[in-house]
């Protein structure tokens, strides 16, 4: 096996590469890794963190992160996205920027209708939905995580789905592979697959089994009642006796307690009091379960289209987990329901995570609940349902016979019943009747294996007989490359190859070179009009296959705010952009030399009827690294100054330059002002003797040419690169 | 909702006000390992055809053999035997290896036809 070569932060991934030699590729490691987390804690800047894991060695930090020296903490629990296109070429590249935003648990939904097809696939057809899960393409990613986790300096687990009527198979799969954690619950098989209920426990057994020898963490599947109920939070007794059906089965088919965690959702959603249900659900569950891992999604029942409310749910729903615990945050964004896996709402997904953790650091040792009060009391309520529900059960002849008489996903509390559960047929489903007695001397010669094996007495381990079998001898898994090499990771790669290698960008969303744009805007008219008129704004911007996929009512009658995607049909050659030159600076000793030489002072001061001040004190202050610690000399003249005193400043103090600062740019009042300098000093004669700079937050470094001043500075300017304009300006004009 | 459920939700509901937090908590488990129990006990005295693919898979038989493979042992009405030991036999008999013998089940399905001594069942 070739070793692939480490990526490099400032170039693509080579996905040519890591298709390369795919045949010979082992996984470097198997099982659920955690992150690590210091008792002592985390420090990072000036700031002591209570409950933070070990920082990342590559990573990008929250868009404030700039204020504070960079640092970018990283919760004490795992973080995942969900990344699934239907071209897992392409989510490579997503897995790699999730994880450069504090992402280790990426998961990938398998594309349409694999959970009914009985037995595994094979090569890396494209997928909808979802990715069609194949030897091939875990390999492929699995060798694109172990590159990923190398840059950033942590391990990446990288999870799929092993329900469905193939589930032993897939776990087999996933055990050769590498892939460290996965779903299963068959109960998930028989409400929401209609897979026969009992093919789906005897497979589940093996499965499991299977998972638990590769070390793979399980999530169950109880979180779809509340996400298929129609009032998830009614459904909280029934989500713990799903939990424990899959928890009390799992452990009795040989899994250990730790590598089996509970998929749990804050039920409850804004406008609702969404505290008063989430809450004791999250304590009673944490109580029941103490043994068992948590893992924590988000609330998507009651999203639909509008990132910022999702980020809203979101961050209490983050809360519920630090008030009281999460081994796995996961995030999720409306995006599937809005059609398109828009990865960069991912990455929003993955940074409410960490913005809410980091704000909320070590919550529990500053607050704790009380549990004296109605929390209590609401606890122990939802525990006493869930154990008669548990009763009924048993009494009605076990669980077979109360999935027969739709007793699941009833959306009324329990003990009402709204007649609306899901009822299977023990006799019907998907591969009904194919479960078969064993013989008495049935046998199975491998390792890793559930149940009665009459193997022959003296054996070490089950393989001996045949000489190991592929988990203990990976050299005999067989590896088969492609089924149809038409619909092929290798064929979409030639056709994205211009985007990835060659010249040309286009905006991307789902798929490399799709062109997919998301505009954002205000239509002032009612809903009717709002919604054609976007579609109407899209198509003359030229947007192919326009779709309005969220709009908000502003007022009925005043407004509303629309989004629609849309795609755009031409390429952009990078060759032909023009990119602003990078300004080498003079080095702080020739500056502060030049400045001491020619005792370079300047007037300062805020034009306009504009009182903004913040920003121009950061260029000016010693104390923010301003044009004080290079030794220039400056008079401030405050806010709103009018040019003109500015300029009679300038001129009474033998300043060698006027610096202003412009924030309002309505109207073009930045413009005017900036115009009128250049104007008023040209009237004084005094033009050539003066340099004229001016900055603010609508300022770009290309508006000096249109505005008649030698240079012009936006957002992000630090002082040195003002005294370096400065000191430039004197040489080219022979004073220094 | 009928009043029997009802009336016995309430009674149980007082009586389990005498349990502590903790003995509710143990109870729960155990009435989950009770329920649990029969669905554990069918896994182990059954099997079926993908967990019999998922035993050749690990026996070094590729994905689509073990498909035709399981499916004719299946018919054959062998799968209680469990696949690998078929295969196992099979190599045996035949003096090949097992993804010889893997081959000749696909090859002709009539290699499987008193493979055991005993008439083999129906499956089901």
């Amino acid at each position: 096996m070739s070793k692939p070569q480490p990526l490099d932060p400032n170039k693509k991934m080579d996905l040519e590469a890591i298709m390369e030699d795919l045949e010979n590729y082992r996984p470097t490691r198997k099982g659920w890794v955690w992150r690590k987390v210091p008792a002592s804690g985390v420090k990072m800047g000036s700031f002591h963190f209570h409950d933070m894991s070990e920082p990342l060695k590559n990573s990008i930090g929250l868009p404030a992160s700039k204020y504070f020296d960079y640092i970018d903490p990283q919760p004490s629990c795992s973080v995942t996205t969900e990344i699934a296109s239907g071209r897992f070429e392409d989510d490579l590249r997503r897995m790699r920027m999730a994880a450069w935003n504090g992402a280790d648990h990426l998961m990938v939904i398998r594309t349409t209708g694999q959970s009914h097809i009985d037995g595994l696939m094979e090569g890396t057809p494209e997928g909808t939905g979802g990715v069609p899960i194949t030897r091939k393409q875990i390999r492929a990613s699995r060798k694109a995580c172990d590159l990923i986790e190398a840059e950033v300096g942590r391990p990446i687990n990288f999870h799929s789905y092993v329900s469905g009527v193939a589930g032993p198979e897939v776990a087999v799969l996933f055990a050769e592979e590498g892939i460290n954690g996965a779903h299963q619950d068959p109960q998930y098989n028989v409400l929401y697959r209609n897979i026969n209920m009992y093919r789906s426990f005897v497979d589940a057994a093996e499965a499991k089994h299977v998972m638990a020898s590769a070390g793979i963490f399980q999530i169950d599947g109880a979180h779809n009642a509340n996400a298929t109920a129609k009032a998830g939070w009614m459904v909280l007794p029934e989500l713990m006796v799903q939990h424990g059906i899959n928890c009390a089965f799992s452990v009795a088919s040989g899994m250990p307690k730790d590598l089996i965690g509970l998929s749990t959702v804050p039920p409850n959603a804004p406008p609702a009091p969404k505290l008063w249900y989430d809450l004791p659900y999250a304590v009673a569950l944490r109580d029941f379960f103490s043994e068992y891992k948590m893992r924590a999604q988000q609330n998507t029942r009651y999203i639909e289209a509008d990132v910022e409310e999702a980020v809203r749910t979101h961050t209490i729903d983050t809360l519920i987990s630090m008030l009281t615990s999460a081994d796995i945050q996961s995030t999720i964004t409306p995006d599937e329901g809005r059609n398109v896996p828009w990865h960069y709402n991912n990455i929003r997904g993955v940074q409410t995570v960490k913005q809410t953790w980091a704000a909320l650091d070590g919550i529990k040792e500053l607050v704790s609940l009380n549990l004296n009060g109605p929390l209590g009391e609401m606890t122990r309520d939802i525990k006493e349902r869930a154990v008669i529900f548990l009763e009924e059960v048993l009494e009605v002849g076990g669980y077979f016979a109360a999935v027969e008489q739709g007793f699941f996903v009833d959306s009324a509390a329990y003990p009402e019943r709204n007649g609306d559960g899901i009822a299977r047929d023990g006799q019907g489903g998907v591969a009904a009747n194919t479960i078969v007695r064993r013989d008495p001397d049935y046998m199975a010669p491998v390792c890793a294996h559930f149940g009665d094996n009459h193997l022959p007495s003296g054996l070490n381990k089950p393989c001996n007989l045949i000489d190991g079998c592929t988990l203990c001898n990976p050299e005999k898994i067989v590896y088969i490359d492609e089924l149809d090499p038409e619909d092929s990771a290798a064929r979409r790669l030639e056709m994205t190859l211009p985007y990835r290698k060659g010249d040309l960008i286009r905006p991307e969303a789902e798929w490399a070179g799709d062109g997919t744009v998301l505009l954002q805007f205000m239509i002032p008219e009612s809903e009717a009009l709002a919604r054609e008129a976007g579609l109407e704004v899209a198509r003359k911007l030229g947007l192919q296959d326009p779709q309005v996929i969220n709009l908000m009512v502003l007022q009925p009658a005043e407004g509303c705010f629309v989004e629609v995607k849309g795609k755009v049909d031409f390429d952009i050659d990078k060759t032909t952009l023009k990119i602003p030159p990078k300004v080498e600076l003079l080095s702080e000793e020739e500056l502060r030399a030049a400045v001491k030489k020619v005792g370079l002072t300047v007037v300062a001061a805020t034009v306009g009827e504009d009182e903004h001040s913040v920003g121009m004190r950061e260029i000016l202050d010693i104390k923010h690294g301003g044009i004080e610690k290079y030794g220039v000399k400056y008079h401030y003249l405050g806010t709103s100054v009018p040019i003109s005193k500015l300029i009679d400043a300038a001129i009474e103090t033998g300043a060698h330059a006027i610096l202003i600062s412009t924030i309002i740019s309505h109207n073009d009042t930045h413009r005017i002002q900036m115009k009128k300098l250049a104007e008023l000093c040209q009237e004084k004669g005094i033009r050539d003797k003066m340099i004229l700079i001016a900055g603010g937050t609508q300022v770009t470094g290309d508006m000096a040419a249109e505005t008649g001043l030698d240079a012009t500075f936006g957002r992000g300017t630090h002082g040195i690169q003002v005294v370096d304009a400065m000191v430039k300006n004197l040489k080219a004009r022979g004073v220094i | 909702m009928t009043d029997d459920r009802i009336a016995r939700y309430e009674q149980r509901r007082e009586e389990l006000k005498q349990m502590t937090d903790e003995q509710l908590k143990t109870y729960f488990w155990e009435l989950c390992d009770r329920l649990v129990d029969p669905l554990v006990d069918l896994a182990r005295t059954h099997t079926s055809p993908s967990i019999e693919r998922a035993v050749l898979l690990r026996m070094g038989v590729d994905s689509l053999s073990s498909q035709g493979v399981v499916e004719r042992i299946y018919q054959a009405g062998l799968l209680g035997k469990g696949a690998g030991h078929v295969l196992l036999k099979l190599a045996e008999t035949r003096g090949t290896d097992i993804k010889g013998a893997a081959a000749a089940i696909l090859e002709d399905k009539d290699f499987l036809h008193g493979l055991f001594d005993e008439p083999a069942g129906t499956g089901g």
